[in-house]
């Protein structure tokens, strides 16, 4: 890196931001979002929710650690240790400060390095304070990162207008087997989840199915004891064929666990609405209260969320956030129907809620 | 602050241990008791009053974190109990009392090993072994000094990361803010350079760690706030996948870190902690910030904070320099940026220890390696110009087990510091690319050879400015209320908007930068009352300052808070945005003082005293002939330039004599000297002496009384003033002095005098404002020594004691407000007596004697009938004990003996075993009181007070020593003294003050003391 080169960021609303190039010098475009995690960035960019997304650090100072090296886990054969999933998910990364040089015993490479090898552009040096003020006042929007200062006209294809999640999940199905005998099977049906879900699930030791996410639970060629419908990205309304296959395989009354995506489409399955939020939820630091009990810190990344107030009369809200009063969680007044909004697996995040895989794996 | 009358409904100025708190208790029955808020000693206290019994009997109820959990966080041998039942690591440490013992540990434990010997001084008997062959050697020199010897893994080079949690009656549980230290393990939290959040975490590390420490904290059941302090392996992963950590300790209160951390995130954590041991819960307290959400969350922050802690070693003789496990800082400062770079220099400038920044300082590092090895004040800068000298990031990374992230960015600093520029270079790229980095446009202009004016002519006129950031708690998530700012080069909009012209209602102040010896909690009282004062008479109060210890930093004390430096630089750059009516700096001690003229120079309003009879005030030449003028007494003094005036102009008018620098650097010292040979040893030492480096030489006064005078002036006109009285004699310093107020041993001819002085300076300086005069009173003959043109360290004092708010009439006279009145404050119906808090335990190796520089620490003040009364009550309140029996009497010259003896005579009636050396107790036996002959330490005889001291016979030392002391006895005294300190046995070392103590003791048994609140008074 040894000229600085300019880039810029410009917004639907006809802002620009500039900074300087690192990871791909290049051009991309997105939905612009922002998290307020602090830590976890090589996490958050393999997160597959974030597919479609230019990804704007609020935390300043980024690259610190590097980027650990892959690592297989023995237990769930595929999923790759400190990562979320195969490659970087994100369209691009803004940042106020890279840290070039890095400093950690488990790192492998830079984060530049690693951006390059993915082909991903990120700008350093932006105000990024300011850009996230811009994002919460007028909402999320479509941006492109630039290497032209001014020129053309702003056409952006919205990301959240195309089946995103049909996009990022597997294709075929995979099976993940714990050492153990006899165990437990989870239908995972794959809207781009996290490794880490399938990592507490194998830990655990259950077995998971992990299926595409049209895959009709009602004439699967597997045997499994639940179904769990995953995160991922845009807008759950895209997702038709799974909303309606998940309200077919109620009538199994097998128990069903939903995490942020699969909270919406567990919602929409059940008959109630999801719309947009402004600016979404992605942080590390949410407060969830469960109705009648604690309030967990949770980590977050969704731009939808559930209506509570079109539920079904048999279905209820279950965690809410303490501090906008969004819908957190959903579930069935009798029967083992739920799903959560938020990110129990966390990485990033904290590992608070880590319990609600207990939950579904007992269930089973 | 917090005894304030309006902070509480009844305010006691009582010694915090077991006994006066029982008696407030049995005066105010409350329902409650809080442990956790007044930092170890209100817990201890608290421990103890449970223990007695003394809660139980009147029914109080500890509120937040039960006394049974405070004792599992405590006890060592508890605390490591409770945390292996969750599974939960500590240090393993062995104690062993033999070398087989010893042998065995160590191979449990598994090498490398820390051995540590119980019960020695200065880490006698200490070190590491490697291997079997090592250890026994070790263990072999560890048993001389000691029986006991502790086996430790060793954990050198550690990471030490710290958590801040917050646990509520529901169990909810959450971690407000980590924190990680630049200086690894082994050197104490307290003494480390801290930065917040952790950098160099990753999110398994930063998570896991978290997860533990919610885990541990609802093992203990605490409730409110607490901390935990964890060692993580920088280097390695366990065959579990997981890291290697150890929990270190948890305090179960609130700590000088919960301060931090408060300040570092805006969440106020001492507010929620008290609500939570009310009962209430996480989710229903509202983010005070936001004012929208609530707070049960985590702050996210979208910028660092890093503190470095103010030492001022310098000032204590002898004291060893290195920093390690014991708290040596006398207080701290916090910068807020966007940068470590940035946050770095800004911290390094804030300390106003005469550096510009990392980089570009005068006193350049000698001894680059051995101040890499061991933690001195002095590393930082040793680092950077190691790395600017070649070293390589690896190997200043071997030799401080400093994280590399760290070193990297302090090379960005020198590596800029390299480059070779000219004016013609200062564009706009390079002159944005030195702020991010945090260079002040002093710094830059040294680099190019430019005035520090000129820099920031040229830089406004490119549009290099810093822009004001909020921290809000959710990193912009939500909008904020508050307006708690910093400046940052590392954004391109602001998030307030700048006024657009002179707001008429808006007044900025000045805060009092760090604690350190000779400034500290008094000036941020007066800051706080003027900033309270002004918002209830309908200003608006923008409030600069940077100190996390501070109520002046509490965001919600002012409209505005700028936690940013007290430099002329940043100054004018608020000043300039913000647009104030005018600034006060009379409030916030000698820094904001120091700024008058320049802030003047750049057309700030200044209000209050003019800058120019600040700047009189200020210069000693000016402020001597206008007393000359004025026919206003004052020692004699001059400048000097070279030696031979120096010691012609001391023989002219008579040894001893007070020396010091003309300009005073942070550091360099006063001296009271003798003869011609110590002020030779002075110049050698301190001054390189010169016409650009003159010295100070003035007469010392003997046997004088020190006087002071607080007050406030408007417009030439002596308002309200306070007269207070030093109980020392002249000679120690004003700081470290006992002070009495109403005065006790004035005569009425000096008092009048006085009052006539002070008016006449008043008068001829314009005073609009704060003032305070100290004065030298001989045999009704009364000097100048000192004036300033400020609110002084004794505001507080002499407004608490008349009950004069003497804060609010400087306010009034600054804004012009009519306040003349007859104000009483001389014709009190109490006495109230500050004392002195010094830290000598601390300061390994420092000598406890008072002289002209400032030792103490901190002060206390309490309320009595009488002088004794409240002199005994301070003294106790400064945690000084009763003597039982034994006291050892080594006295001075022989006035000394001679006035002491009434004294003695009493300490003989009331039963005390009197201990003396031959010469006391020859002169004590020809008056016929009894004493028991011990031998001085280098007498080599028995009985010896050194192997007394060790034994911990004397219950008191009573030492004074003469100005003109032998070299030998000089030596012996400074050891005994020291002995007592780290034997923790009480010392006086002041003859007035021990007479005063024997007569408070023979007036007053404790049970005596009477248990009033200020109000009563």
């Amino acid at each position: 890196m040894a000229q600085k080169q300019k880039v810029y960021l410009r917004l639907a609303n006809g802002k620009t931001f500039a900074g300087y190039s690192f990871g791909k010098f290049g051009n991309s475009e997105g939905e612009v979002v922002f998290t307020t995690g602090m830590t976890g960035y090589p996490e958050s960019l393999t997160d597959p929710s974030y597919s479609g997304q230019i990804l704007v650090f609020t935390y300043p100072l980024i690259g610190n650690y590097g980027i650990p090296q892959f690592k297989r886990d023995d237990t769930a054969k595929t999923v790759q240790d400190g990562f979320e999933s195969g490659k970087i998910q994100v369209r691009g990364i803004i940042i106020s400060g890279y840290s070039f040089d890095y400093s950690h015993f488990d790192a492998t490479g830079s984060l530049h390095t690693w951006l390059l090898e993915n082909d991903i552009p990120g700008i350093y040096g932006v105000d990024t304070r300011e850009l996230t003020k811009t994002l919460r006042t007028t909402g999320v929007m479509l941006g492109k990162i630039t290497t032209e200062p001014e020129g053309g006209l702003f056409e952006v294809v919205d990301p959240n207008n195309t089946n995103l999640a049909g996009m990022v999940g597997v294709k075929e199905p995979v099976i993940y087997s714990p050492r153990k005998k006899n165990p437990k099977k989870i239908l995972l049906i794959d809207c781009g989840v996290k490794n880490n879900i399938i990592r507490n699930f194998v830990k655990r030791g259950a077995e998971v199915i992990r299926v595409p996410l049209d895959y009709d639970p009602m004439n699967s060629e597997y045997d499994f004891d639940g179904i769990f419908v995953s995160n991922g990205p845009g807008d759950p309304k895209m997702c038709t064929n799974a909303v309606e296959n998940l309200r077919k395989s109620f009538e199994l009354n097998k128990p069903i666990f939903g995490i942020c995506l699969g909270s919406q489409i567990l919602g929409l399955s059940a008959g109630a609405d999801t719309y947009k939020l402004k600016f979404g939820h992605r942080s590390q630091n949410q407060p969830c209260i469960e109705l009648g009990g604690h309030c967990y810190i949770t980590s977050q990344n969704h731009g939808y969320a559930v209506d509570t107030k079109t539920l079904p009369q048999d279905w209820s809200e279950w965690f809410v956030n303490n501090n906008d009063g969004t819908n957190e969680g959903v579930k069935h007044n009798t029967k083992p129907f739920f799903a959560v909004q938020f990110h129990p697996e966390s990485s990033p995040g904290p590992n608070d809620t880590g319990w609600l895989f207990d939950k579904f794996i007992e269930l089973l | 602050m917090q005894t304030d009358k309006d902070l509480a409904d009844k305010v006691y100025l009582l010694p915090v241990n077991p006994y006066f708190v029982e008696q407030v208790i049995k005066k105010e029955k409350p329902e409650g008791i809080m442990l956790g808020f007044g930092g170890q000693t209100a817990l201890n206290c608290g421990l103890e009053l449970n223990r007695q019994g003394i809660l139980k009997k009147y029914n109080v109820r500890v509120l937040g974190t039960q006394v049974d959990s405070i004792n599992k966080t405590e006890d060592r041998e508890l605390f490591v109990k409770e945390l292996n039942k969750i599974n939960v690591k500590t240090p393993k440490s062995i104690a062993v009392t033999n070398v087989k013992a010893g042998l065995k540990a160590a191979k449990e434990v598994g090498y490398p090993v820390i051995l540590r010997a119980g019960f020695t001084l200065g880490g006698l008997g200490s070190g590491f072994a490697n291997n079997e062959k090592e250890i026994k050697k070790a263990l072999d020199e560890a048993f001389s000094y000691s029986p006991q010897v502790l086996i430790e893994e060793d954990l050198r080079g550690w990471k030490e990361i710290e958590y801040e949690v917050v646990r509520d009656s529901s169990d909810n549980c959450i971690t407000v803010c980590n924190m990680e230290n630049f200086d690894p393990l082994g050197v104490h939290t307290g003494e480390s350079i801290v930065i917040a959040p952790s950098q160099t975490l990753s999110n398994h590390e930063y998570h896991t760690l978290r997860d533990i420490s919610i885990k541990t904290i609802r093992h203990f059941k605490i409730m409110g706030e607490c901390n935990i302090q964890f060692a993580l392996n920088p280097r390695s992963i366990n065959e579990d996948g997981g890291f290697d950590y150890r929990v270190i300790e948890v305090n179960a209160r609130l700590s000088r870190s919960s301060a931090l951390a408060s300040k570092v995130t805006g969440y106020p954590l001492a507010y929620i902690a008290a609500k939570l041991g009310l009962g209430y819960k996480l989710t229903e307290l509202e983010n005070s910030i936001t004012k929208k959400t609530y707070s049960c969350f985590e702050p996210a922050l979208d910028y660092v904070a890093l503190k470095i802690p103010r030492w001022d070693l310098a000032k204590f003789p002898r004291v060893e320099e290195e920093i390690g496990s014991k708290m040596k800082s006398v207080g701290e400062v916090m910068a807020i940026g966007r940068s470590f770079p940035e946050v770095l220099q800004k911290a390094i400038r804030m300390l106003q220890v005469g550096k510009f920044g990392l980089v570009l300082n005068k006193s350049k590092t000698q001894t680059i390696k051995e101040d890499i090895i061991t933690p001195t004040p002095r590393r930082l800068f040793a680092i950077s110009r190691a790395l600017r000298d070649g070293y390589s990031v690896d190997e200043v990374n071997n030799m401080s087990r400093i994280d590399k992230w760290f070193l990297y960015q302090i090379g960005l600093i020198s590596d800029f510091r390299k480059l070779k520029i000219s004016k013609e270079d200062l564009t706009y790229d390079f002159l944005l690319e030195a702020k991010k980095l945090g260079y002040s446009d002093k710094q830059i202009g040294i680099l190019a050879g430019v005035d520090e004016d000129e820099i920031r002519k040229i830089r406004k006129s490119l549009g290099v400015l810093p822009v004001f950031k909020q921290i809000d708690t959710l990193a912009a998530e939500y909008p904020a209320e508050t307006n708690y700012l910093y400046s940052t080069y590392h954004g391109d909009t602001n998030d307030i908007e700048e006024t657009p012209q002179k707001d008429e209602k808006k007044i900025m102040i000045l805060g009092s930068g760090p604690y350190k010896i000779g400034s500290s909690v008094e000036f941020d009282w007066c800051c706080v009352t003027t900033a309270k004062f002004l918002r209830k008479l309908g200003y608006k109060v923008v409030m600069v300052n940077y100190n996390p210890e501070t109520v002046s930093t509490d965001y919600d004390i002012c409209d505005k808070l700028y936690f940013e430096e007290l430099s002329l630089e940043r100054v004018l750059d608020i000043y300039e945005f913000e647009k104030p009516l005018g600034v006060i700096i009379s409030m916030g001690g000698q820094i904001p003082n120091n700024l008058a003229i320049k802030l003047h120079d750049n057309n700030v309003w200044i209000l209050g005293t003019s800058p120019h009879s600040i700047d009189k005030c200020e210069d000693r030449n000016k402020f001597s002939s206008i007393l000359d003028r004025l026919e206003i007494d004052q020692p004699v003094w001059q400048e000097l330039a070279d030696l031979k005036q120096a010691k012609k102009f001391s023989n002219k008018i008579g040894y001893p004599v007070l020396i010091r620098p003309s300009y005073v650097l942070s550091g360099t010292a006063m001296k009271v000297c003798n003869d011609d040979r110590s002020v030779e040893e002075y110049i050698k030492e301190h001054a390189q002496i010169s016409k650009d480096f003159p010295v100070v030489i003035s007469k010392f006064e003997e046997g004088a009384k020190e006087i002071e005078i607080d007050g406030v002036g408007q417009n030439g006109e002596l308002i309200i003033y306070a007269i207070s009285e030093h109980v020392e004699n002249a000679g120690v310093h004003s700081g470290d002095a006992t002070l009495a107020i109403p005065p006790q041993k004035l005569y009425f001819e000096t008092v009048h005098q006085i009052k006539r002085i002070t008016k006449a300076i008043v008068k001829e300086l314009k005073i609009t404002g704060p003032f305070n005069i100290q004065f030298l009173a001989k045999e009704n003959k009364v000097k100048v020594i000192e004036c300033n043109l400020r609110a002084s360290r004794s505001f507080p004092f002499i407004s608490k004691a008349t009950n004069y708010n003497f804060i609010e009439f400087a306010v009034k006279s600054i804004l012009g407000h009519n306040i003349k009145g007859d104000y009483k404050t001389l014709d009190l119906d109490h006495i109230v007596v500050k004392a002195p808090q010094f830290s000598f335990s601390r300061l390994s190796g420092a000598d406890p004697i008072l002289g002209v520089e400032m030792s103490s620490t901190g002060e206390v003040a309490c309320f009595g009938e009488s002088m004794e009364e409240a002199f005994l009550k301070s003294l106790l309140s400064t945690g000084f004990r009763l003597p039982k029996k034994n006291i050892l009497l080594t006295l001075g010259p022989l006035e000394d003996k001679i006035e002491f003896l009434d004294s003695a005579r009493k300490l003989n009636e009331m039963g005390y075993d009197i201990f003396a050396t031959h010469n006391t107790h020859q002169i004590l036996k020809d008056h016929k009181i009894k004493s028991k002959l011990v031998y001085k330490i280098n007498e080599k005889k028995t009985p010896n007070i050194l192997t007394m001291l060790e034994k911990k016979k004397f219950d008191l030392v009573i030492n004074t020593q003469s100005m003109k002391h032998e070299h030998k006895a000089m030596r012996d005294g400074y050891i005994m003294r020291r002995k007592a300190i780290d034997y923790n046995i009480p010392l006086i070392n002041n003859l007035k003050i021990a007479e005063l103590f024997v007569n408070s003791i023979y007036k007053y048994k404790p049970e005596q003391l009477e248990i009033k609140s200020m109000d009563e008074y």
